[in-house]
């Protein structure tokens, strides 16, 4: 049975696609100010009460990327992680990055549950495709970070920390980047785990072990491995680069801000915000209303105020 | 044996014991002291009724996570029991294994793998090993689609790379080969029966006859699409005359395990290829509660 708001929801939203044209700003009130669950509630009551899919019909009216955005967002955590997952699998190198973000950044449960909605969607599973699509270093290293199903405990090995930061600086230190170790400790050791390794390696060898990895700026895995770092161990710190260079760069990367925007809006986007603020010296509200505009920007800033809301 | 041993007195069990110089030894210290290797050979086949029940009342998840543990710490002579368990099991199944691993090691099942046999092979330092490491963390890590959809056309090309793979063995090993364990540590299992069959229309043979059998690949094959063959393979090998303690305990272990998932077609496959029934098998090389115990196990389900 479906709450009165719920019902009333979805004759809001049925309203805001009749006639010509569409009610984007009803849009936006609704869904921007709804979470995951109460969305789920609002697509399957819209599609008791009108037969047709949220989505198809969202798909019809809107366009560009306010309609990636709202489509996006109007998706399940699990679904939409699956969805962008398989995006990157289709595109270039340049994509590996948003599959290192899912794999690493997610809880082992969520990434458990985008994998099965992978499944479900594409049937295939998500390993499949990305070794498919992936060769070289770049596939010894991603097939792992997502196929992995990291212990989530807190207990560290500190022996074991000292002894892998060790053969982390060993193997940077001869170039090897992508020797097997490097990828096993990355792929397979726990968060913690990892965050200990890499404080020792701070503390012994006196670098940041991303430092020690920018040796050539251009080079792509280098690229990838430093995001897979980062993305372990300081996710808001990587998703606050992510979007200080989607809204600086000429023109904005719209796909990589919708991105972050939608996946972290009931995560930490007001973590994520702090430390743009502290990195830039203006809001991200305000970075994005300079940077956007109309729906798309609307819909942003509603679902980056989602979490004061 | 117990009808007989519970009623002896003391006197009776010295002569029991002076009467089998065999078993006890005249110690120089003037007592009969039991010959270390058969008190050691009396341990183990109590021993093995106890395993049998312990395994067999274990959630299946905890049983997985203890197989694969205890195959790591014995060391590549039991890697194909890692490979066993991550390949026969469903997704499911070998998901809660993966579950059931992080409570009872606090590790996950591919760090300690991956770890293990890398340590392994800083001792040894060969390449081989390494790619045996990746085929297993792979094989470990895999969470296949279990839906029945296929694309003919990439199982076809993959068979056709498989072949490939393997009539450059000579030149290089298939275990090398990215593409080899790629295919084999993500592909569904459909899929993969979809591949095997495709092989078997370009070459006349089952790929896993092709496939060399001191790298695994070929039980991995096995396992993956035939499960029961490579069952039925291992129950074989435990009842050789000349089997070693590894290979015995296969039997608590596959009949254990498989119980309640495809014994039935592990007994067809038994009798296909030994002719004879692994009932009859049972009855004839293995004695007490523990015969009796495994007995019941495969008759279930009838």
């Amino acid at each position: 049975m479906a709450t009165l708001s719920v019902t009333e929801d979805c004759e809001q939203l049925r309203k805001a696609f009749a006639g010509w044209g569409t009610n984007e700003g009803l849009i936006i009130s609704i869904l921007a100010h709804r979470n995951a669950a109460q969305i789920k509630s609002i697509r399957q009551t819209y599609a008791q009460t009108y037969g047709e899919d949220l989505l198809k019909d969202l798909n019809k009216e809107l366009s560009n990327d306010f309609e990636r955005v709202v489509l996006l967002w109007t998706l399940d955590p699990a679904e939409r992680d699956a969805f962008l997952a398989n995006e990157a699998t289709k595109r270039w190198t340049s994509s590996n990055q948003v599959l290192v973000e899912i794999a690493c950044t997610r809880t082992s449960q969520q990434l458990l549950l985008a994998k099965q909605a992978y499944h479900a969607r594409f049937k295939r599973s998500l390993e499949e495709d990305v070794a498919y699509h992936t060769s070289g270093d770049f596939r010894k290293l991603l097939v792992p970070l997502v196929g992995t199903y990291r212990y989530e405990g807190e207990e560290v090995n500190m022996t074991l920390a000292k002894s892998e930061a060790k053969i982390l600086h060993e193997k940077i230190s001869e170039k090897a980047y992508n020797h097997e170790d490097v990828i096993r400790i990355l792929a397979t050791r726990s968060k913690a785990q990892i965050n200990a390794t890499l404080n020792h390696y701070k503390n012994e060898f006196g670098n940041d072990i991303n430092k020690d990895l920018k040796t050539d700026p251009k080079d792509e895995f280098l690229a990838i491995l430093r995001a897979t770092v980062k993305c372990l161990t300081r996710p808001e710190k990587y998703f606050e680069k992510v979007l200080r260079l989607a809204i600086n760069k000429r023109g904005t990367d719209e796909g990589a801000l919708t991105r972050v925007v939608t996946t972290r809006a009931e995560i930490d986007m007001k973590i994520i915000k702090e430390e743009y603020h502290k990195r830039n010296s203006v809001t991200l509200d305000h970075a994005i209303g300079k940077d956007t505009t109309g729906d798309y920007e609307k819909m942003l800033l509603a679902l980056i105020g989602h979490g004061d809301a | 044996m117990i009808s007989i041993l519970g009623k002896w007195h003391q006197d009776d069990r010295k002569s029991y014991r002076k009467g089998c110089p065999q078993f006890f030894i005249q110690d120089d210290r003037l007592f009969e002291k039991w010959d270390d290797r058969h008190v050691a050979f009396l341990k183990h086949e109590f021993l093995r009724l106890k395993n049998a029940v312990v395994l067999w009342t274990m959630h299946p998840w905890e049983r997985d996570a203890r197989l694969m543990k205890e195959a790591l710490v014995k060391g590549p002579q039991a890697y194909g029991v890692i490979i066993e368990v991550a390949s026969t099991r469903s997704s499911e199944q070998l998901l809660g294994a993966r579950r059931a691993y992080h409570s009872l090691f606090d590790h996950s099942i591919e760090e300690d793998v991956a770890y293990h046999i890398n340590d392994s092979r800083r001792k040894r330092l060969t390449k081989i090993i390494l790619c045996i490491e990746q085929l297993l963390v792979g094989l470990v890590s895999s969470y296949r689609y279990e839906g029945p959809k296929v694309n003919e056309e990439i199982a076809k090309s993959e068979a056709k790379t498989l072949f490939a793979a393997i009539k450059n063995a000579d030149k290089k090993n298939p275990i090398e080969d990215e593409e080899v364990v790629r295919i084999l540590t993500t592909r569904s299992k459909p899929h993969l029966k979809a591949i095997f069959k495709h092989y078997k229309e370009i070459n006349g043979k089952n790929i896993d006859e092709d496939l060399d059998d001191e790298l695994s690949l070929d039980e991995t094959m096995q396992c993956l699409c035939t499960p029961q063959t490579y069952f039925s393979k291992v129950l074989g090998a435990a009842f050789q005359n000349d089997a070693d303690e590894h290979a015995k305990e296969a039997l608590t272990r596959v009949i254990v395990t498989r119980a309640d998932d495809d014994m039935k077609e592990i007994k067809e496959e038994y009798q296909k290829k030994y002719g004879v029934s692994l009932s009859k098998k049972i009855e004839d090389a293995v004695n007490g509660n523990y015969k009796d115990f495994l007995l019941t196990l495969i008759a279930r389900g009838e």
